[in-house]
Formats: structure tokens, C-alpha cells, sequence
């Protein structure tokens, strides 16, 4: 049987040819992304920001009567509500904020969700009422802070996992592109004003991990790389580590991406802005993997003796039966 | 690396099916076919947000509690006071500021005084602090103030009280299966699975239901009231229904501050009909000590009026014609029947010791959920079959290999989620799919490794070794990482999210297990059968 290859053996890129002008473009895009939060901000779902969102299915109709709707939940007084189908067009979701100062009354998020869903239930006979999530200025606050607690940790835990394993360059190398990973997802986010919510959350946690999950298999290439080829150039060792380990990314982040891609196209309306976000981090991340995670170290200083001095005995076990392994 | 002894190899296979024996109950619900009631069912449970079902986040008003605790600290500290012999006058009582203070008249008394207060703190805590700090000032004012101590032990049992309330009145509302967890400092989490509108279990959860009878001061002059004096010794108390004609136009009542009874003495509470106006009212029944103290209050008061007080509301103030001594009584309001029923189910279940309040709300119907359901396991089955065929089409005999590692692996995951007794969330589901695409990378790994050591020139057999050896450095790393984030996403993230982690965590597990050990034990025995001189990898 003749194999797939995706990526022909023996590539000999060099990646390193182009690190500054990679560079300066994550730098735009990274810029661009801040920009884009203080200018365009986030669209903070009622997790953090408080307020209601309710699922409203109307069993009769072939489309919601979105206009309808809308003045009807208006003329409660609260505000304008954000109105939007998801799934098929008679289902919508129904949004509204709390409004300001709502932080000292926590009574008024849950009064809010009672006279909304009894609205639109009395106005419309074929409502449905598919699910309500109603959060009051209090918890909002609490959740975007762990969830932001949530972040700083994991970056800093992995970075100092990776500090143990390797060196601290790497460690920095990492957290930089993780940073990069972050910042450019959510700055897609602000861009497309997509909603940002608790699970988008949990999806740029899970990218940190997957996205570790490339840059570690490089540095540990590297890493084997400067033991084996001890007069090699930086660069080109650096080149070869991230020749050696393409395939592998992209068979990986191909597999994962048939998940995710099946995931989006056919699984629940409910997680598609989760998905969304990870299916995005998975590029930027594979991005960041092939084109950032190398040449970071050169400019942090790694020699190519790094490894040398600081072999420890168990290194130079592992190097000694590698050494002897190796002869035919 | 690739001996495996016969033991090893029962063992790793008798480990792989039973636990994804485990997994087939929660396969077979899925088909809604029986199962059969003598096999042992551990079963995956469905979250709220698939199941349907409605999760509540009481929070209770700790500022209450506080002052609760003051104004019962008030009342002891005066009867103690006045039931000392000789009797012990005092003045210039406060309550402001979160503490008491009030000053002895007769200063040779303070010692007295201060013996017959103490018994009425105790020990706060493991640290030997008291529930509240004594000092005397001047020679003779007491002040009173709660330790931080004094003030937590208050909070946490108030707290548990509530979580018991919660429940009873849950369950009188005759649900299935509620979760009910005190959850931190204040808050109550509260998850009712199949509940589609929980208007009618908010409503009685609102309700503090803390029933007082007091006595209408009848002295207290109306002119004084309407601009805002009010008479020492009492408190002004807002009718239920301001339009209540028994106000007689003036919204409000001047009761006795002291001296009154709790309506927390009860045995039965329900709803019942007036008989001579066929109105809906609540009949009570004390317990044996309310019903003696109900007895005193009235044969005490004959011909005076007494406030029926719910939640610092007055719903009405009859007159006592007579001492009331069976111990039953009949409270009157503005009800209507579904009114007076929730009163009777809040009253039976006792008073919350504190307001709650809901803070969030997470509602899903049960038509969502099991779209979302649906959706999830077609999405999952679609992705799976690509991604075994990519798989096989890039590695070959390898491929084939990994993809019934990732078979098994999709079992073991479930299964080990039914013998937890997991919570399967709809981002958990997300997770589920995730990690089959990420499973996968282990074996990635490994079968690019071969082919590169392969190309090196290695002999087969040593290029299979090397291949586990070197990839296993970096599958353990990048598992680690990945578990690091799952841990913090579990330690910080709420319900659903939480589910996603665990799916997380199970997943690293069990897929480092069949991608590594057990192919390399599938591998080892085929490179033992068939000796091949090449590999198609």
C-alpha cells in the first residue's frame, strides 16, 4: 500500500531565513490585537458582564419574529435586548445586559430574568422556552476574575514546568508564544465580535496545552539536536529540528483539526463559539509552533553548548547508550 | 522495550476490557434499550445542561446574620440582666455600629453584671477566641462586640440551617433527585435535573418564611409615627398589602420590638378555609413550647391586638378575644389557595435563617439538550471515522494500530467516567471529541519517529524500539502540560466547564495508555509473527 505523506521526507526549509520578517508581522498582528481590544473591546457575554440570555424556540413559526420580538422585551424597560438565531431560524437567543450600577442590587438580575421569560411567554403562544441563563452583576465579576486567574496561572505553571525540564530560555520562548497564541485568538474575537463567554475560557486553556504540545515536541528535537550535532551552527540546527519535527505537526494538528472541523460543521449550536475558538488557537498555534517557537532562542542567547555544560550524569547516560545505540 | 511476558500482557488486557466493560451501560441508555436489572449499572451522568434540568445560586445576606445575631444578643443580655437577683438596672442601651453597649446604674453592680453575661458566650473557633469581646469602659458601660470569629461560627451554621430548608422544601415540591451543596462562604448551589420552569421553585426559595407574632403597641401616637418618631421600645413594620383595609389607611403598624414569639415552634403548617369568610388561610400547629408560650401571649393580653408578622411584613393583626390555648392558630393575609399552600410548605419546612437571594441562574430545556446530545455523538462519530481513515492512509499497519488503541481508548474513557460516576457536561462532550484528536498525537509521534530513525538506516526492530523510546520524552511533557491546564480549568471553572476537565484529565490518562503501552505491545507481537525485513511506515 502506497502512504499518504502530507509532508515529502527530507524537507529542508529554512524557516530561519524569514524569522524577521515573521517576526515583525506577529508583532502587527500582536499590536493590531491590542489595538482592537481598546478600540472594539470584547463582546462580553452575561457570564462576565451580568445580565440574561434566554433560548427561545418558536414551535410554530418557520422564522422568529425577530422585530416583534424585540419590541416586546424593550417595552419592559430594561434596555434594548440583543436578539440572534442560532441553530434553525426559529430559535433565537435573546440577550440583555444589566443595567449600570447593578452591582449593589443583587435581586435585580434574577427579577429581570422572571418578567422576561413571563413577557415573552404571555406575548408569544408558541414560545418555547428553551433554557435561561440569568447572571447578576456579583458573580459576573467573580467569574471573569478566576477565569483571568485561571489563565495568568496555567501560562506561568507551564512555564515553569518547562524551566524544570529545559532551560529557562525555552521557558520564555514558550510563554511568548503563548502569549502570542492568546492574544491573537481573542483579538479574532474582537475583530469578529463573536461572543466571548466562560467557555471561550476553557477553550484558550485548552489551546494553552495544545499548542505546548507542539512547541515541547520541537524543543525536546532541539534539544536532542544540540547533543548530537555539538559543532553544528545555531541556525541551522534550529532549521533542521523544526524540518525534522514537520510532518509530525501537521499530521497532529490535521487530526486534531478533522475533530474540531466535524465538531463545528454538525455537533451542538450551544458550543460553537467554544469551538470556534479552538479551531482558530489551533492554527495560530501551529503557526507560532513552525514559524516562532525556534528562532525565539536565538535571540534569548542559547548556544549551542548550552546542554553541554550543564550535562548532568543521567544526560550523559542517556547520551553514552544513545552514542553506542547508534553504531550499526 | 519490546518484551512483553505473558503476565504483562493479561494483565494490560484484562485491565483494558473491564474497564471498557464499564462503559457499556451508559452505551446501552444511549439506545434506550433495557438493561437487565440483575448486571450492575454504573452509569454516566447527563449535566443539567443535556439532561434539562435547572441549577440556582443562592447567595444569603450575610449582613443579616450579623445583625440577627445582635438583636438576639440584645434580648438575652436584658432578661438575663433583669432575672439576676437582685435585679440589675440598666440605661442608655445602643445597638449602632455593629455592637451593644449599655451602662450599669449601679456601679458596685458591674461585676455582677458582667458574671451574669458571660455565660452567654462561648468559645469561638480552635484558637480559644470568644463568640464576643466584653469590655467595660468608665467603671460602667458595657460594650459588646462580635469577635470575627463569633461571626463566621453565626454565618456557617446559619448557612447549614438554610442548606437543610432548601432541601425540605425542594422535596416537598416533589422533584427528583436535587443536588443541594453549601458552597463557600455564603452561597448555596442548588441543581434540580428536569425542572423546565423554576418560577414556582424560586418563589419559595425567596421566601425567608420567618413567622413572628408581636404585640401592637396601641399607645403609640399616630401623628408621631406619620413623621417618623417612633416610640422607644418599638419598631414600625409595613403591611404586607398596603391597600389591606384592616390598615384603615395608614400603611404601617407600631409593634413591641421585644417581648414577642417565633413562629419557628411548629409542627404542621397547611393551607386550609376560613369558615365564616371561605377565605384562603394558613392553619398552624405549635409544638409543645410554642404552644405554651403562644398560650401566655394571649391569656396575657386579652383584648389587645397582635401583629402576625411574615418575612418583617405584617399580614394582619386580629384582636385576642380569648386566651388561645389549644396550641393551633390560623393565620389570615390577603392569601389566594396557591399563596397560602407555598406559605404552609415554607412554614413546615421552617424558616430560612437568613434571606437568599438567586445570584445566577442556569436553565436548560430538555429539548435542547438532547439536540445538543444528538449533535455531540454525530459529530463525534463523523470526525472519528475521518480521522481513522487519515491514519491508516498515512501509517499504514501503524495507523491501524493507533486507530484501535484510539477504539479502545474512546471505550476506556467512558468507562472510567462510569466508575467515577462523572458528569458528562456539554463541553464535555467538546472535551470527549478533542481528545480523540489529540489522542492520536502520541501515536503521531511515535510512527514519525520510526520513519525517521527508518531513513537513518536503522534495522527494523531497533528502529521500532527507538521510535517509542525518544517519542515517550516528549509525549510525557506535552501530557503534562495539557494536565496542568486541566487542573486549573478544574479548580476555577464552574459546572460545565468542569466537566470538559475531567473529560480532560481521564483522557490524558487512558490515551497514554493505549497509544504507548498497547500498540507497543500489538507491535511488539507482530514484529515476533512476522519478522519483517522492511516497514511501511
Amino acid at each position: 500500500m502506497k502512504l499518504l505523506k502530507l509532508i515529502p521526507d527530507n524537507t529542508n526549509i529554512h524557516f530561519l531565513r524569514w524569522q524577521w520578517p515573521f517576526f515583525i508581522t506577529n508583532l502587527l498582528a500582536m499590536a493590531a490585537s491590542v489595538v482592537l481590544l481598546f478600540t472594539h473591546g470584547l463582546n462580553l457575554g452575561v457570564d462576565f458582564v451580568g445580565g440574561q440570555m434566554i433560548r427561545v424556540t418558536f414551535e410554530q413559526s418557520a422564522t422568529a419574529p425577530v422585530g416583534k420580538l424585540r419590541e416586546s422585551v424593550d417595552s419592559l424597560g430594561f434596555g434594548e435586548p440583543v436578539i440572534q438565531t442560532f441553530g434553525k431560524p426559529n430559535e433565537v437567543s435573546v440577550r440583555m445586559k444589566l443595567p449600570e450600577g447593578a452591582e449593589d442590587n443583587p435581586k435585580l438580575a434574577d427579577g429581570m430574568a422572571r418578567k422576561i421569560t413571563e413577557k415573552v411567554r404571555h406575548d408569544f403562544a408558541d414560545a418555547r422556552v428553551d433554557g435561561v441563563d440569568s447572571v447578576s452583576g456579583k458573580v459576573s465579576g467573580e467569574l471573569f476574575h478566576t477565569g483571568m486567574l485561571a489563565l495568568g496561572l496555567a501560562m506561568i505553571c507551564i512555564s515553569i514546568y518547562i524551566w524544570i525540564r529545559f532551560e529557562w530560555q525555552f521557558a520564555v520562548g514558550a510563554l511568548f508564544a503563548l502569549v502570542q497564541d492568546i492574544l491573537l485568538t481573542v483579538g479574532m474575537f474582537s475583530l469578529t465580535q463573536m461572543e466571548f463567554d466562560l467557555n471561550i475560557v476553557a477553550a484558550l486553556l485548552t489551546l494553552l496545552g495544545y499548542s505546548l504540545n507542539d512547541k515541547i515536541v520541537v524543543y525536546d528535537r532541539i534539544r536532542e539536536n544540540m547533543k548530537k550535532h555539538r559543532r553544528m551552527p545555531m541556525n541551522e540546527l534550529l532549521d533542521l529540528s523544526v524540518n525534522e519535527t514537520l510532518s509530525r505537526t501537521i499530521a497532529t494538528s490535521l487530526s486534531v483539526l478533522i475533530m474540531l472541523v466535524s465538531l463545528l460543521l454538525l455537533g451542538p449550536d450551544v458550543i460553537f463559539g467554544f469551538t470556534a475558538a479552538i479551531t482558530l488557537g489551533i492554527f495560530i498555534g501551529t503557526y507560532s509552533s513552525i514559524f516562532m517557537s525556534a528562532p525565539i532562542l536565538i535571540w534569548l542567547g542559547v548556544k549551542s553548548d548550552t546542554f553541554v555544560k550543564k550535562e548532568t550524569d543521567i544526560d550523559r547516560q542517556e547520551r553514552l547508550a544513545r552514542e553506542t545505540g547508534a553504531r550499526p | 522495550m519490546l518484551e512483553f511476558p505473558t503476565w504483562k500482557k493479561l494483565w494490560y488486557w484484562g485491565l483494558t476490557i473491564v474497564i471498557a466493560l464499564c462503559a457499556v451501560p451508559s452505551l446501552v441508555s444511549l439506545t434506550n434499550a433495557r438493561w437487565p436489572d440483575f448486571l450492575p449499572e454504573p452509569k454516566i451522568n447527563l449535566g443539567l445542561d443535556l439532561a434539562g434540568g435547572s441549577r440556582l445560586l443562592l447567595e444569603a445576606n450575610r449582613q443579616q446574620v450579623v445583625q440577627q445575631r445582635l438583636e438576639g444578643m440584645e434580648e438575652s443580655v436584658r432578661t438575663r440582666l433583669r432575672q439576676a437577683s437582685p435585679t440589675i438596672a440598666i440605661g442608655d442601651f445602643s445597638s449602632t455600629g455593629g455592637q451593644l453597649a449599655f451602662t450599669v446604674r449601679d456601679a458596685s453592680q458591674v461585676d455582677a453584671a458582667r458574671e451574669a453575661i458571660l455565660p452567654l458566650t462561648s468559645g469561638a473557633g480552635l484558637t480559644g477566641q470568644r463568640d464576643w469581646d466584653i469590655t467595660v469602659r468608665d467603671g460602667t458601660r458595657f460594650i459588646l462586640v462580635p469577635t470575627q470569629a463569633g461571626i463566621d461560627l453565626a454565618i456557617s451554621s446559619a448557612m447549614e440551617t438554610a442548606v437543610e430548608v432548601v432541601r425540605k422544601r425542594i422535596d416537598a415540591l416533589g422533584t427528583k433527585e436535587p443536588d443541594i451543596r453549601r458552597l463557600g462562604g455564603t452561597r448555596i448551589d442548588v441543581q434540580v435535573p428536569g425542572l423546565q420552569d423554576p418560577q414556582a421553585l424560586k418563589n419559595l426559595l425567596g421566601q425567608t418564611a420567618k413567622l413572628e407574632f408581636k404585640l401592637v403597641d396601641e399607645t403609640a401616637v399616630p401623628s408621631d409615627l406619620a413623621k417618623g418618631i417612633v416610640p422607644p421600645g418599638d419598631e414600625i413594620v409595613p403591611y404586607a398589602d398596603p391597600n389591606d383595609p384592616a390598615a384603615g389607611g395608614v400603611p404601617y403598624l407600631a409593634v413591641k420590638r421585644l417581648g414577642g414569639i417565633k413562629g419557628d415552634e411548629l409542627t404542621d403548617a397547611k393551607q386550609a378555609f376560613d369558615p365564616k369568610t371561605n377565605a384562603a388561610v394558613v392553619s398552624i400547629t405549635f409544638n409543645q413550647q410554642g404552644g405554651e408560650k403562644f398560650a401566655k401571649l394571649t391569656s396575657e393580653n386579652v383584648n389587645k391586638r397582635f401583629a402576625i408578622i411574615l418575612d418583617g411584613k405584617v399580614l394582619s393583626a386580629p384582636s385576642i378575644n380569648e386566651a388561645i390555648l389549644g396550641g393551633s392558630a390560623q393565620i389570615s393575609g390577603s392569601f389566594n389557595v396557591q399563596s397560602a399552600t407555598q406559605l404552609a410548605i415554607a412554614l413546615r419546612s421552617g424558616a430560612l435563617p437568613v434571606d437568599l437571594t438567586v445570584v445566577e441562574e442556569r436553565t436548560v430545556g430538555p429539548d435542547l439538550g438532547a439536540d445538543s446530545i444528538q449533535k455531540g455523538v454525530v459529530a463525534m462519530g463523523v470526525g472519528t471515522v475521518l480521522l481513522m481513515l487519515f491514519i491508516f492512509l498515512t501509517y499504514g499497519r501503524f495507523g491501524a494500530y493507533a486507530n484501535i488503541a484510539l477504539f479502545i481508548n474512546v471505550l476506556m474513557i467512558l468507562g472510567v467516567m462510569a466508575v467515577l460516576g462523572t458528569t458528562l457536561t456539554l463541553p464535555g462532550i467538546a472535551g470527549f471529541v478533542l481528545t480523540i484528536g489529540a489522542a492520536v498525537d502520541a501515536n503521531v509521534l511515535i510512527n514519525e519517529r520510526i520513519r525517521e530513525e527508518r531513513h537513518r538506516g536503522r534495522r527494523v526492530v531497533q528502529a521500532v524500539e527507538l521510535g517509542y523510546k525518544e517519542a515517550s520524552r516528549a509525549i510525557f511533557d506535552a501530557n503534562i502540560t495539557n494536565a496542568i491546564s486541566a487542573v486549573l480549568m478544574f479548580a476555577f471553572g464552574s459546572g460545565p466547564v468542569r466537566g470538559f476537565a475531567v473529560v480532560l484529565m481521564i483522557g490524558i490518562v487512558t490515551s497514554v495508555f493505549t497509544a504507548v503501552t498497547m500498540s507497543r505491545m500489538w507491535v511488539a507481537g507482530w514484529l515476533r509473527r512476522a519478522r519483517p525485513s522492511d516497514l511501511n511506515v
